[in-house]
C-alpha cells in the first residue's frame, strides 16, 4: 500500500483552450496509487486514470453504481446518476442482480444481428440528411444538420418516438448534460418534462402497440410500466447525444487526417481517440478496496476516467496519435463490466455509415472555420461540439 | 477448452464481432457457441474475444 499522501488535482472538467484529453492525465497516471480531487460540493473523490485500474474498478463488486449508497459522487444534485425514487428504471444506477433484469429485457433489441438489420434504415436516414444539406446550398452546420439528427432519428424510429418530437427531447437533453450553464432547478424541470412525455408515450403504446421497442418491451411484461420512464429516457438520451458527439468530432479528425477517409477502422479509433463519455461512469466503494496500492474506504467516491484509460501508454502505443490501423482494441470508450454500453453496435454502424456516405457524397467537404475556433463543449459530462460549420 | 457463461453474459456482442465463426447470440441475445470445438486457426480470435468480453463470460484455456 502506498503511504505517500495522494496528489490533489482539479476536478476534470474540460477547460477552454485545453487539449483533450488533458495532458495532465499523463501525469496522474504516473502518480503512485490514485489521485484525489474534489467535487463541486467539496466532497472528495478518487480519479482513476490507468487503463488496468479503470477496468478493475468497473468490474469490482465492492464498487457500486447505485447512488443510494452514501458517498456516491454525483457531480451536483441533479448531475450524475439519478436514484430510483427520482427516475424509476434508470438501471445504470443499479448493481447486479437488480440491474440485470433491465439489461436482459433489452439485450435482444441490440444484438449484433438485430443491429445489422437496422443498417438499411440507418443508410436511408444518413442519405436523407445529406440530401437536405445539399439541397440547402454549399454550407451547413454539421452538428445541427447531420451529426445530431442521424442518431436522433435512428433511436426515435427504434423506440417508436415520433420524429417530430426531436426538438423537444434534444433540447431537454442539452440542458441535462450541461453542468454550469444549466441549474439544478432547470435540470430537475426538464427531467420531469421528459418523464411526463415518456409516460404518455408508454400509455399510448399500451393502447395502440406498434412495431417498435416500447411496444415489444411492454408486451414482454418484464418491466413495470412505472419503470419504463427511466429505461426509455436512458435509451433516448444515450442513443442520440453521445453518438452525435462522436460523429461530429470524428468528421473533424478525418478532415485533419484525410488519408483515413473511406477506411471503416476509423470508427473504433474515433471512439478511443475522443472518448466522449470521459466523466460518465461514477462509482462508490461499498467496502474498503485497494486500487493500485491506494486504499479507498467504503463510502468514498471513485471516477474512472475513460479518456485517461484510453490514452494510457501502458495499454496503447502512441495513444495521442490517431491511428485507425492500430491493433489494440481494448479501449473502454463504452465502459467495461456489466454496464458496458448496450447500444455500442448500433453506435458503430451509425458512425461507419455516417462517415462513409458523408465523404462519398460530399468529397469536397471542408471546415468553414479553423479547428481552434470550433465551439467545443466545455460545460458538460460529454465532450463534443455545439456546432460544426462546414462548406463544400 | 472453451466455455461460455450465459449467467455472466451482458450481451455486448464483442465476441460475435471478434470471432463470428465461433460465437453467436441466442434469441435472448446471450452468448452461444456456434462451434464448440474451434480449430487452431480460431485460437487468436477466441483469446481476443475473451479479453474484450466486459463481463468475463468467456473462458478459453489453451489445450495441451
Amino acid at each position: 500500500m502506498t503511504s505517500a499522501e495522494p496528489r490533489v488535482v482539479d476536478f476534470p472538467l474540460r477547460k477552454p483552450g485545453e487539449a483533450f484529453p488533458p495532458p495532465h492525465y499523463e501525469e496522474y497516471r504516473k502518480e503512485p496509487g490514485l489521485v484525489l480531487s474534489y467535487l463541486p460540493d467539496g466532497r472528495k473523490v478518487w480519479l482513476v486514470t490507468r487503463h488496468q485500474d479503470v477496468r478493475a474498478v468497473l468490474t469490482d463488486r465492492r464498487i457500486s453504481s447505485n447512488p443510494d449508497h452514501p458517498g456516491f459522487p454525483n457531480i451536483t444534485a441533479t448531475m450524475g446518476v439519478p436514484k430510483q425514487e427520482q427516475i424509476p428504471g434508470w438501471f445504470v444506477g443499479l448493481d447486479s442482480p437488480e440491474h440485470d433484469r433491465f439489461r436482459r429485457a433489452l439485450i435482444p433489441e441490440f444484438t449484433v444481428r438485430r443491429v445489422r438489420e437496422l443498417r438499411p434504415a440507418v443508410e436511408q436516414t444518413v442519405d436523407r440528411c445529406i440530401d437536405a444539406m445539399l439541397a440547402a446550398g454549399d454550407s451547413a452546420d454539421l452538428v445541427a444538420d447531420f451529426a445530431l439528427p442521424v442518431p436522433s432519428l435512428v433511436i426515435s424510429a427504434l423506440l417508436g418516438v415520433p420524429p417530430v418530437d426531436r426538438d423537444f427531447f434534444e433540447s431537454r437533453t442539452r440542458t441535462l448534460v450541461a453542468i454550469r450553464s444549466s441549474t439544478d432547478q432547470q435540470r430537475d424541470t426538464v427531467t420531469r418534462e421528459l418523464m411526463r412525455y415518456i409516460n404518455r408515450l408508454v400509455e399510448i403504446k399500451a393502447k395502440w402497440p406498434g412495431e417498435d421497442l416500447i411496444s415489444r418491451l411492454l408486451a414482454t411484461g418484464s418491466i413495470d410500466p412505472r419503470e419504463m420512464s427511466g429505461v426509455l429516457m436512458l435509451l433516448l438520451i444515450a442513443g442520440h447525444e453521445t453518438t452525435a458527439n462522436n460523429i461530429a468530432l470524428g468528421v473533424v479528425t478525418l478532415l485533419q487526417n484525410p488519408e483515413w477517409i473511406g477506411d471503416d477502422r476509423v470508427v473504433e479509433e474515433t471512439l478511443r481517440f475522443h472518448s466522449v463519455a470521459d466523466l460518465v461512469s461514477l462509482r462508490v466503494a461499498i467496502e474498503d478496496v485497494e486500487i493500485s496500492g491506494q486504499l479507498v474506504k467504503a463510502g468514498e467516491g471513485i471516477i474512472p476516467l475513460v479518456a485517461a484509460a484510453n490514452h494510457d501508454t501502458e495499454a496503447f502505443g502512441c495513444p495521442y496519435t490517431f491511428d485507425p490501423a492500430r491493433t489494440e482494441r481494448h479501449h473502454v470508450a463504452f465502459g467495461y463490466g456489466v454496464h458496458q454500453c448496450l447500444g455500442q453496435n448500433l453506435v458503430r454502424i451509425e458512425m461507419e455509415i455516417a462517415y462513409r456516405r458523408l465523404f462519398e457524397r460530399i468529397p469536397t467537404l471542408r471546415l468553414a472555420v479553423p479547428v481552434a475556433e470550433l465551439p467545443f463543449k466545455y460545460d458538460g459530462v460529454l465532450c463534443g461540439l455545439h456546432a460544426l460549420p462546414v462548406s463544400w | 477448452m472453451l466455455t461460455v457463461d450465459t449467467d455472466r453474459c451482458v450481451g455486448a456482442g464483442q465476441c460475435v464481432r471478434t470471432a463470428p465463426a465461433v460465437f453467436d447470440q441466442d434469441e435472448d441475445g446471450l452468448v452461444a457457441l456456434r462451434d464448440p470445438a474451434p480449430g487452431p486457426e480460431q485460437q487468436a480470435d477466441i483469446r481476443l474475444a475473451a479479453a474484450l468480453c466486459p463481463s468475463g463470460a468467456i473462458t478459453a484455456t489453451p489445450q495441451h
